[in-house]
């Protein structure tokens, strides 16, 4: 039995069936990430004067990150173009490019967060705080990991600056947390808190966590069905041209709101 | 949109809007390294150029500027929906003394840089 309207147009929309459904589609995952950002807002505007952090992300990692959005974008569009224009050899060049990009991107993010898990910040119970890394860049420790493994002290690498201190961000660039002091111990007596940079050190990394994962997940499920059209999919172009165009054009739009989301979050979460 | 010598046309488009993105991603780089006076500026600087980002993206390459009329029906409810979220989140701030500006709390007693630290 054929799907009606994969290619015809229906006469009251005037469109094809699945064009309409990526779009209503589409209109939910504005309101999810809309929800999101809402959060951030309120979290952002509800911290504490001063405990919002400054200068943890990398901005020209996260700058490189968007281009290559950007560039993914134009291939996937180009994609379509050329099976327009009936070249089926240049669709495949261009979304080989698209598959690259999102696999570049989300090994690039996979980078950040694996230097996020291993950098950590330690609460004195003087009430002073400071940031950097633990000797050996163990993942994931916290509080409890110093009982648990018996530890009297940390061999810690502070870096030159806390995140509380906004005026050094322009110098760093997001960088300088790795241009650690020389290595100091911390007695675990002293440690009052020891939290990497996870979702549970505080709401900024949390909300980083949520919004960037999420984003991740629509990367990695764009790149799965790109892929598929690339690869197996593709014979549809030789049985029903139209209709395979017309699934380019689809994942395609998805990829494009996908982009759309990370123009937003990369000022906002790294830059702000 | 559906005739290839109009979709011929459109790759021009595509590659001068690809320019255009990758400008404006260089600007907001640039503003974030340039160190502007005022906060509010750099992120009205920042959002803007974010929002014309996201408009040529979503004009150009999801062709929303030459789509039939049930997109922008579609994409009206997901406008105003969106933006009735986004106004309850900033009225919603003002419940809260804590988020009214004047009444913004003290900076953190604990947060000290760490050559501070006794």
């Amino acid at each position: 039995m054929d799907i009606p309207f994969t290619v015809k147009l229906r006469d009251d929309t005037n469109l094809y069936n699945a064009k309409v459904g990526i779009w209503l589609f589409l209109g939910s995952e504005v309101m999810l990430f809309g929800a999101l950002f809402s959060s951030y807002i309120l979290l952002r505007v509800g911290a504490p004067a001063g405990t919002w952090p400054h200068g943890l992300l990398n901005v020209p990692i996260g700058a490189f990150n968007t281009i290559v959005l950007i560039v993914s974008s134009v291939t996937v569009v180009m994609s379509w173009a050329s099976l327009k224009l009936g070249n089926p050899g240049k669709f495949r060049f261009y979304q080989a490019i698209t598959l690259l990009c999102a696999l570049s991107f989300l090994t690039i993010k996979s980078f950040e967060y694996r230097d996020k898990f291993t950098h950590y910040e330690i609460w004195k119970t003087d009430g002073t705080r400071m940031t950097g890394h633990i000797e050996g860049s163990p993942y994931f420790w916290s509080t409890r990991t110093l009982k648990d493994k018996k530890l009297d002290q940390v061999v810690f690498h502070p870096d030159p600056h806390h995140y509380a201190e906004p005026a050094q961000r322009h110098e760093a660039g997001g960088g300088a947390e790795h241009e650690g002091h020389a290595a100091i111990s911390v007695p675990a007596s002293e440690i009052a808190r020891l939290s990497a940079f996870v979702p549970a050190h505080s709401t900024y990394f949390a909300i980083y966590f949520t919004l960037t994962a999420l984003h991740g997940l629509h990367v990695f499920g764009g790149a799965l069905v790109i892929g598929y059209l690339w690869g197996p999919g593709a014979k549809l172009w030789k049985t029903d041209p139209e209709r395979f165009t017309n699934r380019i054009e689809i994942s395609g739009l998805f990829w494009h709101f996908v982009d759309l989301v990370w123009i937003f979050l990369f000022p906002v979460l790294y830059l702000l | 949109m559906n005739d290839p010598q109009h979709v011929a046309k459109h790759v021009k488009t595509y590659l001068v809007v690809f320019g255009a993105l990758i400008l404006g991603t260089i600007l907001t780089v640039a503003v974030y390294f340039k160190h502007f006076e005022s906060v509010a500026l750099a992120i009205a600087i920042a959002l803007i150029i974010a929002t014309v980002k996201a408009s040529l993206v979503a004009g150009f390459f999801m062709h929303l500027v030459s789509e039939r009329k049930t997109f922008y029906v579609i994409m009206a409810f997901t406008a105003f929906f969106f933006v009735g979220l986004m106004a309850l989140t900033i009225w919603a701030m003002n419940d809260s003394p804590a988020m009214s500006g004047s009444t913004q709390r003290a900076p953190h007693p604990v947060a000290a840089p760490a050559h501070h630290v006794p």
